[in-house]
């Protein structure tokens, strides 16, 4: 079964991104695109700046020099609140649900940026906050069936495993509805099982919701198998740019990869 | 059981499942028939809405060319529109054929091709992945309907269509042949076949047991009248609609007796969703009990102090009295332990049966093994009217229930109304039930071997009847064996009274023909695992504790609590266990060492380990295997593990011993 998955235009560019710390130059002037509808990989040995590369798209670090282009709007900073509102999202390397909660309210914090009524009326849960909070309730009852993470619902999610706490941020991420999904290693740690469900999961995204994703991954298996196009960094530098075939056989990725006598 | 139609046109006696539909849908069609859990909220069909939504099934199957003898494969988990669907070729005179949702897909193609299988009706894309597999090789499979639209957008191929379109088309064409529909349903009769249910076949191919419409709802009408089921009661459906079980309880008793059935969210929801429906009537097997003993009893070692200590006191006092009051036998028990059972009622006991769902629950059923003796007594204790039953696919597992009050542990109960019982020369339990297939499908050979020619089912299974005519079952007749001094050797038997130990989830014992008797051994990861974590024992997988010499010992115990027991019964005192081993891997139906109900294929793993076999009855201290294994998306590996074997005391048959 071949899908016909609809690429489109350029969504988000990257052009000439540097970003030092101090004296530490961890980006040298990268430039890359995002395509909508696409799953783009940022592949790279450790430290080689993939997470700064995220950091920078949804606007936790500022670039030093160059530029983003979101949707023809050209931006020299971006930052955290701007980008959620602006439909991108994310999932970290590290999870940072709230692990206290249950499935179910972490997946609805991810839903706050659509919540209209204020704190007080969320509080009291009467009248219109009500209706609302039904509505957003129903889109997250969607995601948990996506996901298939019924049976964990009400558990607090300190007690999932971890392959499971991956799906609930991944759940989290979805809830706000992102038209760009950032994924930072979402298959760390995993077993081989658990990544298969996850790959499986990444692709229907993809597929059932159009949602652009941009995803770092160390698993090259897992990077050639579902990314249309892939980015290899190497200390901080783009060392190739294309699709998966082209990039394995790409002698400068091989050297970043295996090694080389220097 | 008689029809008395309350609305004006007089229909046809309610004589098949689809006429049951029908006068369910007049006389009760406000009444909730069936619910589902989506997206977190139970939605409900009343009796009419259900009606409505079968007849567009059978007209939308209709337009697509599907008559009367047809048969329709039905796949996937218990879901309402997969019971509609059922519904829906019954009333076409069709036969619905419900098949394993967790069989892959080769196995499917036997069944597939043996029924001539044209049109399936499935869950998901998972289920029609699998069909579209087998596809080159069933050419006649032309009709895949899927319910869950997930992931199904990009299937161009003919065959699929979606539930939507299946009954829109069904609307429309009930639109322009009205009359189709009613003509159709007053085409039945009580004696065409009702349903084929394929049996899991512990050896050779799968045999398709039919069953009539008229000995399925006499099976489901004795049933109902036996334990007074109506329209008040609650069923959960959770297991598989392929089993016979699931199709009595869910299927033919529902529409007979007109209660509601209730489909679960998620095969793993189903203890939350258990709660949130609170059953009246429950069916499960025992391990399944087991499972839910298991889980309370982790979770009380993780309790307070306190709490734990009420918790083992009130038990003690259910323990002692729990089964006589639940017995109505109140009037036995001294008036001190009443009231404290009434307290432990109000601290533990009621607030144990409502995390376990089972608040208002009236019966409950287990059967299709035997039941651990700690086990049944518990679930009685704490107020669960807990029962055995016994039958087969092929007897529509209506050939004796225990009735309230007459409650044995080691016995099934008692024939149920309209059942006859004999037993064989051999040994061999022999029935006539209401409930008798009608035959195996296409293999007159089979029905013949399996009824006698004045019309008794052999079932195979070696028993008795006890004093008070309650049927105790021992083994597979075929299954019980001799060791070489002539000693009664029942691998069944032996295998059970292991598997009731927490620790062992499954046993397989060997020695027929053999000097002496040994065990293979599978023990409980979850169990073992918490046991192990306990006392500090690292262990990284199931392979590693497997073996460990702390597990060994603790298997070791548990077998010769065995042996000590075996050693007071003066037929089966010979065959205690002397060696044994722990399996480096657990038994897995997708292996083929398991059936799909989950019974051990003896057999087949005596010849797939056949190294391990031998080096228990040689004496070997440890022997090394090297197998294949099949993962759950079929592709294959191989496990290589070097396992220890253990010998352990057996104790000396102590009262007079006869000869065997």
């Amino acid at each position: 079964m071949a899908p016909q998955r609809h690429i489109g235009d350029v969504m988000l560019s990257l052009e000439h991104i540097s970003l030092a710390f101090g004296g530490v130059k961890a980006l040298t002037d990268i430039g890359f695109d995002v395509r909508d509808g696409e799953i783009r990989a940022i592949i790279g040995p450790n430290g080689a700046g993939k997470s700064s590369m995220l950091n920078i798209i949804n606007g936790v670090y500022q670039p030093t020099e160059g530029r983003i282009v979101f949707e023809g709007r050209e931006y020299r900073r971006m930052d955290p609140h701007r980008a959620a509102s602006m439909g991108i999202a994310r999932t970290f390397q590290n999870i940072a649900l709230f692990k206290g909660m249950s499935v179910l309210d972490n997946i609805m914090t991810g839903r706050n940026l659509k919540m209209r009524s204020g704190l007080l009326a969320q509080a009291l849960y009467v009248g219109p906050n009500r209706r609302e909070e039904l509505v957003h309730r129903e889109k997250v009852e969607h995601i948990i069936d996506f996901l298939q993470i019924e049976s964990v619902r009400k558990t607090p999610v300190g007690r999932l495993p971890y392959g499971v706490q991956k799906r609930v941020e991944l759940a989290r991420a979805l809830a706000a509805e992102p038209r760009l999904l950032l994924l930072d290693e979402p298959m760390a740690g995993m077993n081989l099982e658990e990544k298969q469900d996850m790959c499986r999961f990444i692709l229907d995204v993809n597929d059932e919701f159009g949602t652009t994703i941009v995803l770092i991954e160390h698993d090259m298996g897992v990077v050639m198998d579902i990314s249309d196009r892939v980015v290899v960094l190497d200390y901080g530098r783009k060392i190739g740019d294309g699709p998966p075939d082209e990039v394995r056989s790409n002698q400068a990725v091989v050297d970043a990869y295996l090694g080389v006598a220097h | 059981m008689s029809a008395s139609a309350a609305g004006a046109p007089p229909a046809r006696p309610a004589d098949t499942f689809p006429g049951l539909l029908l006068r369910h849908a007049r006389e009760r069609g406000n009444r909730t028939a069936i619910r589902e859990k989506d997206l977190g909220i139970w939605l409900g069909w009343t009796w009419a809405q259900v009606a409505d939504e079968v007849r567009a099934i059978a007209c939308g199957l209709a337009a697509r060319g599907f008559q009367r003898g047809s048969t329709l494969a039905v796949i996937g988990d218990n879901r309402p529109h997969l019971y509609w669907s059922m519904m829906a070729a019954q009333c076409l005179g069709g036969i619905p054929v419900p098949m394993y949702q967790d069989a892959i897909a080769t196995e499917m193609r036997f069944v597939l091709d043996n029924a001539e299988i044209a049109f399936a009706v499935v869950e998901d894309q998972e289920q029609v992945d699998k069909l579209l597999e087998v596809l080159p090789d069933t050419p006649r499979l032309a009709h895949i309907v899927y319910s869950d639209p997930r992931g199904m957008r990009h299937y161009t191929q003919a065959q699929v269509l979606s539930f939507a379109s299946l009954q829109e088309a069904g609307r429309a064409f009930d639109r322009d042949h009205p009359g189709f529909f009613d003509g159709e349903v007053a085409k039945g009769r009580p004696d065409d076949i009702a349903v084929m249910l394929y049996t899991s076949g512990t050896t050779g191919n799968p045999k398709g047991v039919c069953h009539s419409h008229a000995s399925l709802m006499s099976a489901a009408a004795g049933d109902v009248a036996f334990d007074r089921f109506d329209d008040r009661d609650e069923v959960l459906s959770y297991l598989p609609m392929a089993w016979v079980g699931d199709h009595l309880f869910s299927y033919a008793q529902a529409l007979v007796a007109g209660f509601c059935v209730n489909c679960p969210e998620s095969s793993e929801t189903v203890m939350t969703d258990l709660r949130e429906i609170g059953p009246t009537y429950y069916f499960a097997p025992p391990r399944v009990f087991e499972n839910l003993l298991t889980q309370v009893m982790i979770r009380m070692e993780d309790a307070s102090a306190p709490k734990r200590a009420m918790f083992h006191r009130c038990m003690a006092v259910a323990r002692r009295c729990g089964s006589k009051i639940m017995d109505g036998r109140a009037a036995e028990v001294p008036l001190g332990d009443r009231l404290k059972y009434a307290l432990g009622d109000a601290l533990v006991f009621g607030p144990l049966r409502n995390v376990l769902g089972m608040s208002r629950l009236r019966v409950a059923y287990t059967g299709g093994a035997a039941i651990g003796p700690d086990l049944f007594e518990f679930y009685r204790s704490i107020g669960i009217n807990l029962k055995q039953l016994y039958g087969q696919t092929e007897t529509s597992v209506y050939v004796c229930k225990q009735p309230d009050g007459q409650v044995k542990l080691e016995t099934v109960g008692t024939p149920l109304p309209g059942v006859e019982i004999r037993i064989a020369d051999n040994g061999e339990v022999q029935v006539k039930t209401p409930g008798m297939l009608k035959e195996y499908f296409r293999r007159p050979d089979a029905t013949a071997e399996s009824i006698t020619p004045d019309g008794w089912f052999m079932t195979g299974d070696a028993g008795f009847l006890d004093a008070d005519g309650h049927l105790k079952i021992i083994d597979r007749a075929k299954d019980v064996g001799r060791l070489a001094d002539g000693t009664l050797f029942a691998p069944a038997y032996l295998e059970n009274k292991l598997k009731f130990f927490p620790h062992i989830k499954e046993a397989v014992a060997f020695g027929h023909g053999r000097d002496r008797a040994v065990a293979f051994v599978n023990i409980d990861l979850g169990s073992v695992g918490n046991w192990a974590e306990r006392r500090g024992i690292a262990y990284s997988g199931y392979t590693d504790l497997a073996q460990q010499d702390a597990v060994y010992a603790l298997v070791q115990e548990c077998i010769e609590q065995v042996n000590r027991d075996l050693a007071g019964d003066a037929q089966l005192g010979g065959s205690q266990i002397s060696r044994f081993l722990v399996l480096h891997k657990e038994l897995d139906a997708d292996d083929g060492e398991l059936t799909r109900t989950r019974k051990v294929r003896r057999g087949f793993i005596a010849e797939r380990y056949a190294t391990l076999v031998d080096a228990l009855f040689d004496g070997r201290s440890h022997c090394e295997i090297d197998a294949e294994i099949k993962f759950e998306d079929g592709r294959t590996g191989r496990i290589r593990a070097d396992l220890k074997i253990r010998d352990v005391k057996t104790v000396p048959v102590a009262p007079a011993r006869k000869a065997a």
